[in-house]
């Protein structure tokens, strides 16, 4: 079976890199992708640090340039998606226009969880997803004097790190006990909150916002779950995100937590794949446990890992999970899956804000967690990704080196 | 605008063109260089944007910062000419450059 179209659903990392990934591979059918935001396809990772403090511009967020997608026929389309007829293998498109394909990516990724309290219609409320979205909290941020965030997120915290960084004074409400908790280890959290306190932002834990005060339309005070009163004239929330799964549903295509895949990446549809941020697919490093993980190292493995089974080279996707954030001088890289760990060891120093935490789960290294260790970062990948495993008594050493170790260990 | 010279592991030579301003691996990846990844953007995080400068062009481009060369150290096949190419921003010193690609950027 020769395969001479492919539709991709989403112009994000993951649809944009699977087109690339196709042509690169030698694949000479039809491309189309389709884009439902203007413009050329972009990364999202600077919106909420490099592009806010104008240290990097629009032109720079695109993957490529314009000439690039004539140059290797890729049909960028700037449409919406509204239905797949499965049956006919065609997509239909909000302009009327219905595409057939031989294989269908669906990339649609995530739109932000609306924070549904009232006020939240006001100005000076946003979300950051989009460019536009960025475009049009940009000029607000470099004059806010109070900024209230809402979630303590990566996104939340990168913000905070922005407006405190701009001089704003900023409080950060979180329904938990620490910042970015679903993601991180506690001993790494201290020190997030610690360096954010230093800089003058204000976490407000345990708390929810209740409703948004504002006059003539724009918002001026958020109230808390416990009668706080905090004064606002911008507010950014980043309480997380809800997978793009409608089309997907409306087709009944098989659905848990997104877009249900198998370890192929491939939907419940033989002829229909889904990737980046609406997959959820079965993920060895969470116990084979069907995950969906934001990321772009993630959107960009599995992009590849279509596009290799599409040229004719299918393996499981079981790509080592990664993330990064940056957040005023700190930079945090994550390799592997904390979560459930039971135990941690902590390389380097705390206080200078270069140091390690290892996470281990039933004495099983299961991340590795690095702010301002970049070597630690990509020793962790190493190690992780392949045997043999470190244990906790090993790490425990008084002089213990995670590079020289894993120098030591290598196949 | 500089003309870069990337050169393959195995020898295979691309002559690209860059703007000023641009980096190198953004250069790279829009003439679709094989061997330059460039997973996380440019936010030096990733590491796979490795390459190295060319021993003569050595001295024609800036020293690598702290995070380039706290990544560096670790990166895999590092040498003393070792940089992560999109740390490297291309200036007009910089046409007839000549950077050679690693085996793997793993
Ligand atoms: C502000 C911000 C900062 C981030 N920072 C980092 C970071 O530092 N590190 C990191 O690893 N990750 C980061 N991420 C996450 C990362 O950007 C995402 O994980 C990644 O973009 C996912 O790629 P994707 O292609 O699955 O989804 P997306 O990039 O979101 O792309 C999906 C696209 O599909 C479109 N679409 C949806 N439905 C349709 C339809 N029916 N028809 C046509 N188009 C459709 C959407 O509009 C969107 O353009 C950040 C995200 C944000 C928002
Ligand atoms: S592109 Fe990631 S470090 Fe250069």
């Amino acid at each position: 079976m020769s395969l001479s179209s492919v539709v991709i659903v989403g112009a994000g990392q993951a649809g944009f890199q699977v087109a690339a990934s196709l042509r690169q591979g030698g694949f000479t059918g039809r491309i189309s992708l389709i884009n439902n935001e203007p413009g050329l396809p972009y990364q999202r990772p600077p919106l909420s640090k490099a592009y806010l403090l104008g240290k990097i511009t629009a032109s720079n967020l695109a993957f490529r340039p314009e000439a690039f997608f004539d140059q290797q026929q890729i049909e960028l389309l700037q449409d919406d998606a509204i239905a797949i007829d499965r049956q006919n293998q065609h997509v239909v498109l909000a302009s009327g226009k219905s595409l057939q394909y031989d294989h269908l990516v669906l990339a649609t990724g995530a739109h932000n969880r609306p924070l549904s309290v009232p006020g939240d219609d006001l100005q000076g409320v946003f979300g950051i997803k989009t460019l536009a979205d960025a475009d049009a909290l940009a000029p607000r941020v470099k004059d806010a004097r109070n900024v209230v965030v809402i979630g303590s997120g990566f996104i939340g915290l990168e913000f905070a790190a922005v407006a405190a960084a701009l001089g704003a004074s900023v409080h950060v409400v979180d329904l938990g006990d620490r910042p970015m908790a679903r993601a991180v280890s506690s001993e790494m959290a201290a020190v997030f909150r610690q360096t954010h306190e230093s800089w003058g932002v204000q976490f407000h834990f345990h708390q929810g916002v209740t409703r948004l005060i504002g006059e003539n339309g724009q918002i001026t005070a958020i109230e808390t779950t416990d009668g706080k009163v905090l004064p606002a004239e911008l507010l950014v929330y980043g309480i997380g995100v809800i997978p793009n799964i409608t089309i997907a549903n409306e087709a009944g295509l098989a659905i848990e937590n997104g877009i249900k895949v198998d370890a192929n990446l491939l939907t419940s549809d033989p002829h229909i794949s889904a990737i980046g941020d609406v997959a959820c697919f079965p993920c060895i490093q969470n116990e084979g446990e069907h995950t969906r993980i934001e990321s772009v190292p993630n959107a960009m493995e599995q992009a590849r890992t279509v596009a290799s089974r599409l040229l004719g080279n299918a393996s499981p996707f079981n790509a080592l999970p990664w993330f990064w954030t940056d957040q005023g001088n700190l930079k945090l890289q994550i390799a592997g899956l904390s979560s459930g760990y039971d135990n941690t060891v902590i390389l380097g120093s705390e206080a200078t804000q270069q140091f390690s935490v290892l996470c281990f789960r039933k004495g099983q290294l299961v991340a590795v967690e690095s702010c301002n260790r970049p070597g630690d970062h990509l020793a962790g990948k190493k190690i992780l990704s392949r045997p043999p495993e470190l244990t906790s008594a090993e790490a425990s050493a008084p002089d213990f080196d995670l590079k020289t170790w894993e120098l030591a260990h290598r196949p | 605008m500089p003309t870069i010279t990337l050169i393959e592991h195995n020898g295979t030579q691309h002559s690209i063109v860059g703007e000023v301003g641009q980096s190198v691996m953004q250069a790279a990846m829009n003439a679709m260089i094989p061997g330059i990844q460039g997973d996380c953007g440019g936010a030096c995080s990733c590491a796979t944007c490795h390459a190295y400068v060319d021993e003569a062009w050595v001295k024609s481009v800036p020293p690598a910062e702290e995070c380039e060369s706290d990544m560096l150290e670790f990166a895999s096949a590092r040498q003393d000419n070792s940089r992560l190419t999109c740390q490297l921003v291309i200036h007009d010193d910089m046409d007839g450059i000549v950077l050679h690609l690693p085996e793997s950027q793993y």
